[in-house]
């Protein structure tokens, strides 16, 4: 535990709520500066204690919005954890709360422990001694809390991605130490392109969990859907449903300064970026009239296939076309029309759709959207819920991955400089420990076993 | 029973640990025995006549730095010494000399006798006296006791060891020694735990019946070298090492004769330890290698000697005969000694407090290979540090305790007591976290300062080490202040050193950034008042051109610090402190780390119970910061 300035999200997220990112410490009100715009222009490092401002919280680097704001500052000793506090009370919902934390951890502050706020409000005095022990608990069972959701989420193809980056990584390491350990055992030796072919295999590894990891990427930008289904199916009428009420975010894209082509829904914190969505309502009939090479076209850069069955005409020629377009894509299969039809029933057409998950729906009746939300959100974190957790241990492995691959480039840097193999494995060592603090393995042990394991050293 | 005289300290055993705990306690002014089994065996290399090589070299720096006596021995017994490592980098550039072991023996024992303060006894110590959880002296085989209110076990292999060679199995120790029999059993008494390893070692040969022809000469280093800080480097003159390897003949033997090892082979895995694995270990785990190294190394001046690093083995002696006979220049070769297998007793260093005293007996410490090392210079380090701390206990000072950003003997130690090792120990430079800061041409600039201000190191060698610091400063604020100015003739000057030319003004010191340019190149261009050293010319050009990695690791230091300075009160009760998980509190209880950080490196320790601890100190009221 350090003197530093830590931040969290300190509210539990909830769609549609308020949510609080909470930030203490000496730099607390510095880094509240760099990522708020008072309305009034007022700066928080100069704001009396106990005051509250209203703004917009931005991203430090692009200066992008992010959300509207209110910032409340509370100085020191005059806060929970005695330090200087500031808490931006924004929008709820994973994404928003998400991108705030981020614009603050980008702004200097370090993503709190489990459990830090309390622990610093003890350690300063601010809770008496009898509940050290209270407190102590309390980190404990956060800690494990954490730790079991982190280990659920690393049960899946990411975690798989990631220790095959350790292992591709561990092996490197041990191949440079052993030359430097055994330089008198006839070991072949990396030769400088060899081993820059292979950081930079492991760099775009990671660079593509970074950037293509599937949720976290989803939630900064978007999961890009499409509706597909035979004409007057109701992809108008499910458009309509799920941007309903709903505040629905309207991106122009340049170009195509009249057309909305593209709409995105908030669905449980994720924005759902509906594809299309003019070609939808003016034309009623999309596959009829461009065939089906055109709705390849518009299945486009889509993640999600929303493809809808009608259960009043029954399977068709079109559907079974529709169904191989959506080969190699997450699709959910949607039978709508349940309420009137007959001829299509959810079992038929999860045997029509072998693999695929089906759902059925009324989309005039209005049931089964619910039950359409809840497979989205579990499709996209993987069933690992949407609870404060999920999103700060994403944070996390993002930070440690972005370390690690900022340790290779520092190793791939040296290399090309022509510093020597003690720097380069030293950097390949630090980036090993960043993978660690995902996948909570100890590195040096590890290391000094694969020299073993892999090279008849030692005489 | 009789007395055999009162001491402030006594070492028990006089190989590499012992030599150095004896020394280093006598030289910080206490009355010191030194007991052993046999004077004629002291400084005894049973083994390999190298010492150094990556990160045990930097070892014999380290001790060399504080006061010890490997380095500069060495440099008086050595027949060959190399850089290893030359191109990987100056954090693992490290000395590896061979020895000649008879003068290696006689220099040490030489040492030994003219040292002030320091006695030397042949005696097999029998039991350990204690009383009241504090250490009172040893009795001997022959019953005499000598008292001490510190006692340092430096017993090496020796307890309970039995000998492997083939289906053949007895009791004693290397080359010929007896074992110690009696000690263990003392030491059980006193609530001590013991482990049992095992290691061996590859038949000497007679050097005349080698055909040198049919082998690879691997001559020493042509340059100025020395491996203490304190002598002069020099060329001296150098006997030659030879490379042969194994092939397929020789694996076939052993594969056929591989029942008559006196070990398992289903249990190879761990059986032995790693880094030095047996030949019949290496042809059966790695069976893909056509061919192992085999380098012959002459193990004096005087002898016909010559050890055959890479065939250790434990296989009957008929065996290791038709092995080192299919092999190329050994055809018609004799054998002077077969190899052997060698079981022995360790204790466990997580017994032992991070200054090498055992947690249950006050005033006694231990080192070296009885601590589950393997490696002379593992033994000297431990040794050294085990003196020094027995010397401060006899005294009532403070322990003195090398943290892991300070040494690798900090690195050694801290691995030892924290984590135990489930086969001998080796250093390894991979086992620093912070090597780039731990490097060998500045274990002075490291330990120096320590090592004087315990009584170790002279002050006539402490002046002269500062002097090179002075020194070093000068340099480097001299290449940190002073520009050079784009200019004809200097953009010339450095296209001709294959660099770029100059456009703006820079330092000097940023120019010596570029890879491509050198201290020499620098101080060539623009050369300093006075010409320097060549160790500190050496120690500025690693400080500038490493600067940014070498501050990137200081600051991972400064971040570990904080935990490193809290003190875990001895006494802390884990068992009460409810929040801990049970694999932690199991641990602590067992290991009881003397600070945070050491806490937090027990296998086992999460984050989470680091909190826990801390909180818990705070309300305790007694956590130091």
């Amino acid at each position: 535990m350090r003197n530093d300035t830590i931040a969290a999200i300190a509210t539990p997220v909830g769609v549609g709520g308020i949510g609080i990112v909470r930030i203490s410490g000496p730099e607390a009100l510095p880094v509240g500066d760099r990522v708020f715009r008072a309305r009034r222009g007022t700066k928080l490092g100069e704001a009396k204690g106990y005051t509250v401002h209203y703004g917009e919280v931005v991203h430090p680097e692009t200066g992008a919005s992010i959300d509207e704001a209110l910032a409340l500052v509370m100085r020191a000793p005059a806060s929970y954890t005695r330090e200087d506090v500031v808490e931006l009370h924004c929008h709820g919902g994973p994404l928003p709360l998400r991108l705030v934390l981020e614009a603050v951890l980008a702004a200097g502050a370090r993503l709190a422990e489990p459990g830090e706020f309390t622990a610093r409000a003890f350690l300063n005095g601010r809770i008496d001694l009898a509940q050290a022990e209270a407190v102590a608990d309390i980190i404990c069972a956060q800690t494990e809390a954490s730790l079991r959701l982190a280990q659920m989420q690393l049960k899946g193809r990411l975690s798989e991605k990631i220790r095959a980056l350790r292992e591709a990584l561990v092996a490197l390491a041990a191949e440079l130490e052993v030359g430097i350990d055994f330089p008198e055992d006839d070991i072949p030796e990396l030769t400088p392109p060899e081993l820059a072919a292979r950081l930079e295999e492991v760099i775009r590894g990671i660079e593509k969990l970074i950037a293509g990891g599937k949720q976290g990427r989803i939630l900064r930008e978007g999961l890009p859907t499409v509706i597909l289904g035979k004409p007057n199916v109701g992809k108008s009428s499910l458009l309509n449903a799920l941007v309903g009420e709903r505040r629905a975010l309207v991106t122009d894209v340049p170009g195509t300064t009249r057309d909305v082509i593209e709409e995105v829904v908030n669905i449980r914190g994720i924005p759902v970026r509906l594809l299309d969505t003019a070609g939808i309502r003016e034309t009623s009939d999309l596959v009829e009239r461009l065939g089906v090479e055109a709705t390849k076209e518009r299945l486009g850069e889509a993640e999600l296939v929303l493809f809808m069955l009608d259960a009043e005409r029954g399977w068709e020629g079109d559907d079974a076309e529709i169904l191989a377009l959506c080969q190699g894509r997450a699709t959910l299969v949607l039978v709508n029309k349940l309420d009137v039809g007959r001829k299509l029933t959810v079992k038929e057409a999860e045997e029509l759709c072998p693999g695929r998950r089906v759902i059925g729906l009324s989309v005039k009746e209005g049931w089964g959207i619910e039950a359409l939300e809840e497979a989205i959100a579990e499709m996209v974190y993987g069933g690992a819920g949407t609870g404060e957790y999920a999103s700060v241990s994403n944070i996390r492995h993002l930070k440690a991955l972005e370390a690690a691959r900022e340790n290779l480039k520092g190793a791939l840097e040296a290399a090309r400089k022509g510093f020597t193999l003690d720097v380069i494995s030293t950097a390949v060592r630090a980036s090993l420990n960043e993978l660690g603090k995902i996948t909570g393995e100890a590195v040096d042990e590890e290391v000094v076993e694969h020299i073993f394991h892999d090279f008849c050293v030692g005489k | 029973m009789s007395t055999g005289g009162n001491y402030d300290v006594i070492v028990v055993g006089a190989g590499h640990a012992g030599c150095e705990a004896a020394l280093a306690a006598a030289r910080m002014g206490c009355r010191t025995l030194l007991v052993t089994l046999s004077l004629e065996h002291i400084a005894l290399m049973p083994c390999n006549p190298s010492v150094g090589g990556p990160a045990k070299g930097h070892l014999v720096r380290e001790i060399d730095a504080l006061g010890g006596e490997m380095a500069r021995n060495t440099d008086r017994a050595y027949l060959q010494l190399r850089v290893l490592n030359t191109s990987k980098g100056p954090a693992v550039r490290a000395l590896r000399a061979v020895c000649d072991k008879e003068l290696y023996r006689r220099r040490m024992r030489q040492t030994l006798y003219r040292t002030a303060n320091l006695d030397v006894k042949e005696a097999a110590v029998a039991e350990v006296l204690a009383s009241g959880g504090s250490v009172q002296g040893v009795r001997t085989r022959t019953g005499v006791v000598y008292w001490a209110p510190a006692v340092v076990l430096t017993t090496g292999v020796y307890l309970r060891s039995e000998i492997f060679v083939g289906e053949l199995k007895y009791e004693g120790g290397p080359q010929g020694q007896p074992a110690a029999r009696e000690l263990t059993a003392s030491l059980l008494k006193l609530g001590l735990t013991t482990g049992r390893f095992r290691t061996t070692t590859p038949p000497r040969i007679a050097g005349h019946t080698v055909d040198y022809s049919k082998l690879l000469v691997q001559p020493g280093s042509s340059e100025p070298l020395a491996f203490s800080f304190w002598d002069e480097p020099k060329k001296r003159r150098q006997l030659p090492c030879w490379l042969t390897y194994t092939n397929e003949r020789a694996h076939s033997i052993i594969r056929a004769n591989i029942n008559r090892s006196p070990f398992s082979v289903d249990t190879w895995e761990g059986a032995e330890p790693r880094y030095c694995p047996s030949i019949e270990g290496k042809v059966m785990n790695f069976p893909q290698r056509a061919a192992h190294q085999v380098f012959l190394e002459p193990e004096g001046w005087n002898t016909d000697e010559v050890y055959v690093m890479g065939l250790f083995t434990s296989l009957p002696e008929d065996v290791q005969l038709k092995v080192l006979r299919a092999l190329p220049g050994l055809e018609q070769v004799e054998m002077l000694r077969p190899g052997y297998g060698i079981e022995y007793d360790y204790l466990p260093p997580t017994q032992l407090k991070a200054n090498l005293e055992t947690k249950s007996v006050r005033g006694l410490f231990c080192a070296g290979q009885v601590n589950g090392t393997s490696g002379y210079e593992e033994a000297a380090a431990q040794g050294i540090m085990a003196g020094i701390n027995a010397a401060l206990y006899v005294k009532g000072k403070e322990p003195f305790i090398l943290r892991r950003n300070e040494a690798y003997i900090g690195v050694l130690i801290d691995d030892l007591v924290t984590k135990g090792p489930k086969e001998p120990y080796r250093m390894l430079t991979s086992r620093a976290e912070y090597r780039l800061l731990l490097r060998s041409d500045n274990a002075d600039l490291r330990l120096c300062d320590y090592g004087h201000a315990l009584g170790l190191l002279p002050d006539e060698l402490y002046e002269r080490f500062c002097a090179k610091r002075a020194e070093i400063r000068r340099e480097k604020e001299r290449l940190e202040g002073e520009r050079l100015v784009p200019g004809e003739e200097i953009n010339r000057a450095l296209v001709s050193l294959g660099s770029s030319p100059l456009e703006h003004p820079v330092t000097l010191a940023e120019l010596l950034r570029r890879p491509e340019i050198s201290y020499r190149d620098v101080a060539g261009l623009v050369p300093p008042p006075v010409p320097l050293s060549p160790e500190a010319a050496e120690e500025v050009e690693v400080e500038i051109k490493y600067a940014g990695y070498i501050a990137k690791e200081e600051q991972l230091v400064r971040q570990m610090e904080r935990l490193e300075r809290r003190q875990l009160p001895e006494d802390l009760d884990y068992e009460n402190i409810r929040a801990l998980s049970n694999e932690a509190r199991e641990k602590l209880t067992r290991i009881r780390p003397r600070t945070l950080g050491q806490a937090a490196r027990i296998p086992g320790v999460s984050p989470a119970d680091i909190s826990v601890l801390l909180i818990y100190l705070k309300g305790r009221g007694r956590g130091q910061e």
